[in-house]
């Protein structure tokens, strides 16, 4: 197996809260590698794009911090601890983030071509001439349709659908090693958003990126993953290969989440939602986080919490079910 | 850009009729006869009648709005009752004293007010941010005329740096900075003061907006996601804030004159108001609404300058 590109081990992310610190994400593994796209899925406040942040340096201080033990290694390298300069240098360059709202997430003041030239600039030191070629050419891979003359125009002028191609632009200016996604299709049409998981698929296997990609979506996870994340209330409860993941899920939030994804071939009758709610990362109790909402949950569940234990050599799963009976 | 700044001060005509319409309509309700109060008790009528008629007064009112619209269009508004002189020449004489003062107070207020504002909103809640928002609520809370009591007696009364009252030298531009020097201290501080507080809050927002998070998220370092991506956004309220505050701002160098006795509109309309002279109080009227509205039309052109989205809509 080829050395990761980015290996998340026990990373723990707090938030304050009430005067006390309470995690919003818990103990995440996760890893990828060159040409790989993992997808990490979840229901809102589950944590995925805390996880996200936390590997950029911008977990929002001080009302977030990384707890002591996590550990996050971009090609060998540890960010955890790292000073805003250092993650400066990394960040942009070795390691981008493309946003969910492709509404906001650009600068209205700035031109596009300014926003894209301006991180080849700092990394690259180039002028502001050379940027600006650099900026175009960028443009040009993200099919942004007659770049040259566009790229002196404001965010406000382009189509949301535009806005996201030119946030992947800047993401990838400096041809980084791992992209990080953030829902980057769930504001846009239907069309639009073919387009765009077209395009970070065209430009994972030209440059050898590794992709983690945040959605809620299954329908785009069983698209373009490689592997899955499951996470569930601040844990990754489940990874396995997508094929695998929808074949036989494992953990039983995962089927209920399969459960619950809507499908040309069944009624709308056969949907199933899932009783109750996320629970809110200060009422997590001992057990296992799912315990209160899952169907099978036993004794045990509600007591002590599972470990993610390894099924296999390409899966794992965090429940007492499956790790007592293998 | 062209077509946005002729649309915007095509916008400004209507807001200036109604200003006018306004300070006609004020001029006329207010009880008493212009005449009887200019010539007093003793007067005979012949001589009320006929300066009645000097003025205008004898016609009906549709006929004396059309006459005040129609001056103001060829740019006449009225002589002074008591010098004879026009108006536009009583202001001319004295508006470079006031406008020297008000763009000094702004030129202060904003080099020091948007680093200051900035500053605290980077130490959010931290000891440099509580002991600026205490001075910007002090500089506001302060009445124009009592710092400028405060600035005269420390600075020229006990220190002796300054000059009591104005009255600079011609021709010597160090002796002229020195006698601008307090009374611009003193609207300057009430500007910082209100840029200050404008620019930490506006600045706290756009330090929560996405895109900054963004310029963040490309490593381009902490002074170009402040100073690049966070001001210019920032900069948009306060600049609205300026403009709108210009009103004020003269309304607090008529006091700030006083209290200095410096030559200005100040003066001029505090003159006015002592000798009665209700021709050039109503022609300084229409001179200030006009002022404030062109004063407004700036800003929202500022606003162009700044913010892209403007400018295209």
């Amino acid at each position: 197996m080829t050395e990761p590109l980015l290996e998340v081990r026990d990373l723990t992310v707090e938030f304050r809260s009430g005067g006390a610190w309470h995690p919003a994400v818990r103990n995440v593994d996760l890893s990828i590698a060159p040409r790989e796209t993992l997808a990490v899925v979840g229901e809102s406040g589950s944590g995925k794009s805390v996880t996200a942040l936390a590997v950029m340096g911008l977990v929002p201080a001080p009302a977030g911090r990384i707890a002591a033990g996590s550990s996050i290694r971009l090609s060998g390298r540890e960010l955890v601890g790292l000073g805003e300069r250092e993650l400066d240098r990394v960040r942009g360059d070795r390691v981008a983030m493309i946003f969910q709202e492709p509404m906001t997430a650009l600068n209205p003041t700035m031109t596009v071509g300014e926003q894209v030239a301006e991180s080849v600039r700092a990394h690259r030191g180039l002028g502001a001439q050379a940027a600006r070629r650099e900026a175009l050419r960028v443009l040009d891979l993200v099919k942004v349709p007659s770049a040259a003359r566009r790229m002196d125009d404001y965010p406000h002028q382009f189509s949301g659908g535009m806005r996201q191609r030119v946030m992947i632009a800047m993401a990838l200016a400096c041809h980084p090693a791992v992209l990080l996604a953030d829902e980057p299709t769930t504001a846009l049409d239907v069309t639009i958003q073919a387009q765009v998981l077209s395009l970070v698929e065209d430009l994972k296997r030209e440059h050898g990126l590794g992709v983690l990609f945040i959605t809620h979506n299954l329908g785009v996870v069983a698209l373009i993953a490689d592997r899955v994340a499951v996470m569930y209330a601040g844990e990754v409860v489940e990874t396995a290969p997508a094929a695998e993941l929808f074949e036989t899920p494992r953990h039983p939030y995962t089927e209920a989440l399969l459960a619950s994804m809507p499908r040309v071939d069944r009624d709308v009758g056969a949907l199933e939602p899932i009783q109750g709610n996320v629970p809110s990362i200060r009422e997590i109790g001992p057990g296992c986080a799912f315990a209160p909402r899952c169907a099978h949950a036993q004794a045990r569940c509600r007591e002590s919490r599972p470990r993610l234990e390894p099924e296999g050599a390409a899966r794992s799963v965090r429940c007492w079910l499956r790790t007592a009976s293998p | 850009m062209g077509e946005f700044l002729l649309r915007r001060l095509a916008l400004a005509v209507p807001t200036l009729l109604l200003a006018m319409t306004a300070v006609f309509l004020l001029a006329r309700v207010v009880p008493g006869d212009p005449a009887l109060v200019i010539l007093g008790d003793q007067a005979t009528q012949e001589a009320l009648l006929a300066l009645r008629v000097k003025l205008g007064l004898d016609r009906p009112l549709p006929a004396q709005y059309l006459d005040f619209l129609g001056g103001i269009l060829r740019g006449d508004l009225g002589r002074s009752l008591i010098t004879g002189k026009s108006v536009w020449a009583e202001v001319l004489a004295v508006i470079p004293y006031t406008l020297e003062l008000t763009l000094a107070a702004i030129f202060l207020g904003v080099l020091f007010g948007v680093p200051l504002g900035v500053y605290a909103a980077v130490h959010r809640n931290a000891l440099p941010d509580t002991l600026t928002r205490l001075f910007s609520l002090a500089g506001l809370s302060f009445p124009a005329f009592v710092s400028a009591v405060l600035l005269l007696l420390v600075f020229a009364i006990q220190l002796r740096w300054f000059p009591v009252i104005s009255a600079p030298r011609a021709g010597d531009v160090l002796d002229h900075l020195r006698n601008l020097a307090l009374p611009a201290a003193n609207l300057g501080l009430i500007m910082t003061a209100y840029v200050t507080r404008v620019t930490r809050s506006s600045m706290l927002n756009v330090l929560g907006e996405d895109y900054v998070r963004t310029a963040r998220a490309k490593g381009i370092g902490r002074r170009a996601v402040l100073w690049r991506h966070a001001l210019r956004n920032a900069l948009i309220p306060v600049a609205t804030v300026v403009g709108l505050y210009l009103g004020t701002l003269i309304g607090n160098s008529v006091l700030t004159e006083i209290v200095f006795n410096r030559p200005g509109l100040g003066k001029l309309i505090l003159g006015a108001l002592n000798q009665r002279d209700y021709t050039l109080l109503q022609g300084l009227m229409v001179f200030f609404a006009g002022l404030i509205v062109l004063a407004n039309a700036a800003t929202d052109i500022a606003y162009g300058l700044i913010d892209p989205r403007v400018r295209y809509r």
